[in-house]
């Protein structure tokens, strides 16, 4: 692709820079809500297909360089756009586009923060997750970070007068900063001794395997914090309820990604040539969070903090890959390291879409009934008929069921699995098949949740009066949702297509490139030898067929004669819509197998109660071993410390005397 | 492709299309005869789809287009499955668009297009039937996946056809991961397929009834459907298992000698492990529900076996 005079990546640039000046002009009328819904929002949208166009045509385009004389003098931005880069700008590019369309009708007057300075936030959040992508050395990235992490934080507290949402964006922001200082001192590590910060330095820097392992320990803890790698996942559950929908959906779909994007970079591209037991522990860290976040997912009655848990899960199922991917490249399987790697991207692209498009949902749902409690829905696909059906294809496409997209990413990475047994280390090559063991369990978990999202929301009878005035979403709304789910949809039917786009990815990181079939283009053919395929288009055309066929034969050989009536009640009578499994109900099975993981507080009636109650609480484990005892530990620790304050000035004379005299000491 | 690979795909479907219904009557013959029961025909199946076609369709109220929409989407999904299992021949035109994961992947669809179907109606039955149905097929879909990974290993590969070619190709061997691998499969035949002792088919009992409660609102042409999509379901789950540890005599070119032999052989396969799975049933007691977790627990543990016996001795 020819761009002319311009390169990609000075578009690149001007389009994120537009985006800025879209958040600016926000801040022009900042109490019109139509002016920022009707214009800024869709020109954003506009915006974001553009980057992900241009991102799509530089993948083939090479590695370009960059260098902005902006920011503190003698330390100008280097910025660089390689194929990694692209694969991730597309992402954002895209994904964000769905959502700032469906932004464009979500927001209403009053929700707390004013809707220009939303506009600006929001905005910004998109430039700077795009200039985290671009950024080519430590410090343009960690101010890129630091954006990102900011500007989501005032977007999760839209609705700061309500107590709970202040605390979960504190929270979020606590453990965004503690994940920010160990990515700092990853960097720190990574300069080996040049002092330079640039990322070119950092790959020429070949650092001994005791300095790489803690700057890779530190990016695992920086970036695993971001994405929600169980342990450091506690804020995930919190925040994304917490914010605006279409700010979830950028969070969950999008910067949970980017995240990833930085773990990518340092452990392929920055730290050289990574150690195969490194990809151990995201390995076991991803399985973990794989298991630990759909089991949660399937106890919740909140359904935005379901999505969250269902985030982690995916974040799981996306660390599991890294690290397989790390642990191939190190044995030098470099075949299977790039297959790896692409069914991470592909997972991360395929998450952007679908869990945006359910974050979405579940928006359209909160503002057409109030409702984030799964006990008081249900029915909505009657009233909402958009709204349920377009969610159903994010909810199949979650589920990891084929012919939609969420199957490709988690076959090829199955199929990935299936060759780790060639690893050339004992022990190592029986445990990591196990590994896809495990990831079958929580990819048929996610099957599970998603039967109960979709069910207990859009099926069934309404179990609360108030569900009858519910509306569908508006046009702008539909139109967001309707482009996700095209993108899931696409996603899943042409994966030869993607695929061959991302080994130039793999290329550029020197893992080598998948190799080459004589399949035709409709037939997934990941490993030659393996005879292994997959082809979704024929897939689908089989089912449509046999679907068409059965309707047709079924209408010309029989009748069409169809009767309405009242709902089996097994002749008693008075079925009501309290009959319903609950939201609670529907969980407790995996509550009743998974019990060790959960914390439960459980208060039963008994048959003598004038008022029976029932109460169930479902906590966090590792939030109650881990985090908990933190506060007062710290407290304590700075009750010890306090002892120093003495509050006379000749005690702090004293400490400024002996400070003095031990540097002196240590100078001489 | 030749036209004549698509001439035997399509005979391959409507061969499947015939005998499953067949099949699930052969398997209540052996039952009955076992149980010292005077056995129905073995074309009951048929009569009762036939009887349902004719009838009137009656839905609730307040049912969706999704209710409507399921029984086609399931019977599709067990057709697409039928298409793709080698169980007359290897070399067809459809086999290769799914592998034994992407065909596991499919049968997940079946399974949450019909428990959505049952959650759509609202009723008690028909979430609690949902509920059971996923909490099975949660843990069914693991075991057959490990039992997936065993038998790939073997052949290394993930398509079905190709597994059948490589395994019948070599001599046999009482191969101690397989055998592992098969009992773990006979366990997951038995959950999916809602039969003794995970589920009773004959039964409406609503505390222990699980793929009946899903159905328990459907009528006339669409219980046929789902009726049919079930005997087909077991058809093809009893085809997997062929082609996975007794693939010898399914076809691998479309030479007609070869195929009417394969197709004998079928089905005297199926002969056999219908009674098989009438005995397991007879003598087997029905599980209370939250046993079930144990029992495919049990499954997946036994494939983990085979795995790891596959890996530590390489047989």
């Amino acid at each position: 692709m020819n761009f002319g005079s311009t390169s990609p990546l000075t578009l690149c640039v001007l389009l994120l820079a537009s985006w800025c000046l879209v958040g600016l002009a926000g801040m022009a009328r900042p109490l019109s809500l139509a002016f920022v819904g009707r214009t800024l929002f869709p020109l954003g949208a506009v915006l974001g297909v553009a980057l992900a166009v241009v991102a799509a045509m530089s993948l083939t385009h090479g590695t370009e360089q960059l260098v902005l004389p902006i920011g503190l003098p003698d330390l100008p931005a280097h910025l660089r756009l390689d194929a990694l880069s692209g694969v991730f700008l597309i992402l954002l590019g895209a994904a964000s586009a769905g959502i700032s369309i469906f932004a464009a009708g979500y927001f209403r007057q009053g929700e707390g923060t004013a809707p220009g300075l939303l506009c600006l936030q929001y905005h910004l959040f998109l430039a700077s997750m795009g200039f985290v992508l671009l950024a080519d050395d430590a410090y343009a990235f960690m101010l890129a970070w630091e954006t990102m992490a900011l500007s989501s934080y005032f977007l999760v507290t839209t609705q700061h007068r309500i107590p709970e949402i202040r605390r979960a964006g504190f929270l979020y922001l606590v453990m965004a900063h503690l994940g920010a200082i160990a990515i700092l001192l990853s960097f720190g590590i990574l300069q080996g001794g040049s002092w330079h910060f640039t990322f070119d330095a950092m790959r020429a820097a070949h650092l001994h395997a005791n300095w790489a392992t803690p700057a890779f320990c530190l990016a695992l803890l920086g970036f695993g914090a971001k994405a929600g790698l169980v342990p450091v996942h506690v804020w995930l559950p919190e925040a994304h309820p917490a914010a605006p929908s279409p700010v979830s959906a950028l969070m969950s779909g999008v910067m949970l990604e980017i995240a990833l994007y930085g773990m990518i970079r340092v452990s392929f591209d920055l730290l050289g040539q990574p150690l195969w037991w490194w990809g151990l522990l995201p390995l076991s860290l991803g399985l973990f969070s794989a298991l630990y976040g759909v089991v949660f997912a399937a106890a919740q009655t909140d359904m935005k903090r379901l999505l969250a848990y269902s985030s982690i899960e995916n974040i799981g199922i996306m660390f599991t890959g890294l690290g397989l991917a790390i642990v191939f490249t190190g044995v030098g399987m470099r075949a299977a390291a790039a297959l790896t790697l692409i069914a991470v991207m592909y997972h991360a692209l395929n998450h952007a879409f679908m869990k945006s498009l359910l974050f979405l949902g579940t928006g359209a749902v909160l503002h057409a009934t109030g409702e984030r409690n799964l006990g008081r829905l249900g029915g909505l696909i009657h009233r909402m008929p958009w709204v349920a059906w377009l969610t159903l294809i994010g909810v199949l496409a979650v589920a990891g069921l084929p012919p939609l997209n969420g199957f490709v990413s988690e076959w090829l990475l199955l199929q990935s699995f299936l060759l780790s047994y060639k690893v050339p280390h004992p022990f190592i090559n029986m445990l990591l098949p196990l590994g896809a063991a495990l990831l079958a369990l929580a990819a048929a978990l996610a099957g599970y949740v998603m039967v109960k999202f979709f069910g207990v929301i859009f099926l069934g009878q309404p179990r609360e009066s108030t569900l009858q005035q519910a509306h569908d979403a508006g046009f702008a709304e539909r139109l967001g949702l309707t482009w996700l789910a095209l993108g899931c949809v696409l996603l899943g039917f042409f994966p030869t297509t993607v695929i061959s786009r991302f080994s130039i990815v793999t290329k550029q990181l020197a893992l080598g490139e998948l190799p080459s079939s004589n399949a035709p283009w409709w037939l997934l053919v990941p490993i030659p030898e393996r005879e292994s395929s997959y082809a979704p288009l024929v897939f689908f055309a089989v089912i449509l067929a046999v679907v068409t066929l059965a309707t047709i034969s079924v209408r010309f050989f029989y009748h069409q004669r169809m009767r309405r009536v009242a709902p089996w009640d097994c002749g008693f009578g008075g079925l009501t819509s309290r009959m319903q499994d609950t939201a609670e109900g529907f969980g407790q099975p995996i509550r009743h197998l998974f019990q060790p993981l959960f914390f439960i507080v459980r208060e039963l009636p008994t048959p003598f109660d004038a008022k029976p109650k029932y109460r169930l609480e479902i906590g966090d484990r590792i939030w109650r071993a881990l985090y908990q005892p933190l506060g007062p530990l710290v407290r304590r620790v700075a009750d010890k410390v306090a002892w120093l304050q003495q509050g006379r000035i000749a005690t702090y004379l004293l400490y400024s005397f002996v400070t003095l005299v031990v540097l002196l000491a240590l100078m001489l | 492709m030749k036209i004549v690979d698509w001439i035997v795909q399509l005979m391959g479907i409507a061969l499947a299309l015939a005998a499953a219904p067949v099949f699930l009557g052969w398997v209540n013959q052996c039952r009955a005869w076992l149980q010292n029961r005077s056995a129905p025909s073995i074309l009951q199946p048929y009569r009762g789809i036939r009887k349902l076609f004719h009838k009137d369709a009656v839905i609730a109220e307040n049912a969706s287009r999704l209710f409507r929409l399921a029984p086609y989407v399931v019977f599709g999904a067990m057709v697409a499955a039928a298409a793709v299992i080698p169980s007359v021949a290897t070399r067809l035109p459809i086999t290769r668009a799914a592998d034994a994961i992407a065909l596991v992947g499919l049968l997940a669809t079946a399974r949450v297009f019909l428990s959505l179907a049952a959650m759509d109606i609202g009723t008690a039955f028909g979430t609690l039937g949902a509920r059971r149905e996923m909490m099975i097929g949660f843990l069914a879909e693991p075991a057959l996946l490990v039992v997936i990974f065993v038998v790939s290993l073997t052949s290394a590969t993930t398509a079905l056809p190709i597994i059948a070619e490589r395994l019948s190709a070599q001599t046999f061997v009482l191969n101690p991961s397989l055998a592992f691998t098969a009992v773990a499969f006979t366990m997951v035949l038995l959950a999916e397929n809602a039969r003794i002792p995970v589920d009773n088919p004959a039964t409406h009992l609503e505390l222990t009834m699980i793929h009946e409660a899903l159905l328990l609102e459907y009528s006339a042409r669409h219980l046929a459907l789902m009726e049919w999509a079930a005997a087909l379901k077991l058809f093809n789950y009893a085809c997997i298992g062929f082609a996975v540890f007794i693939p010898w005599g399914i076809a691998t070119s479309d030479a007609p000698l070869g195929l009417t032999l394969s197709v004998v052989l079928l089905g005297a396969k199926l002969a056999i492990a219908g009674a098989g799975l009438a005995f397991i049933e007879t003598v087997s007691a029905k599980l209370r529900v939250f046993r079930a977790p144990e029992f495919l627990a049990t499954a997946f543990l036994f494939a983990v076996l085979g795995l790891l016996v596959r890996l530590l001795l390489g047989a």
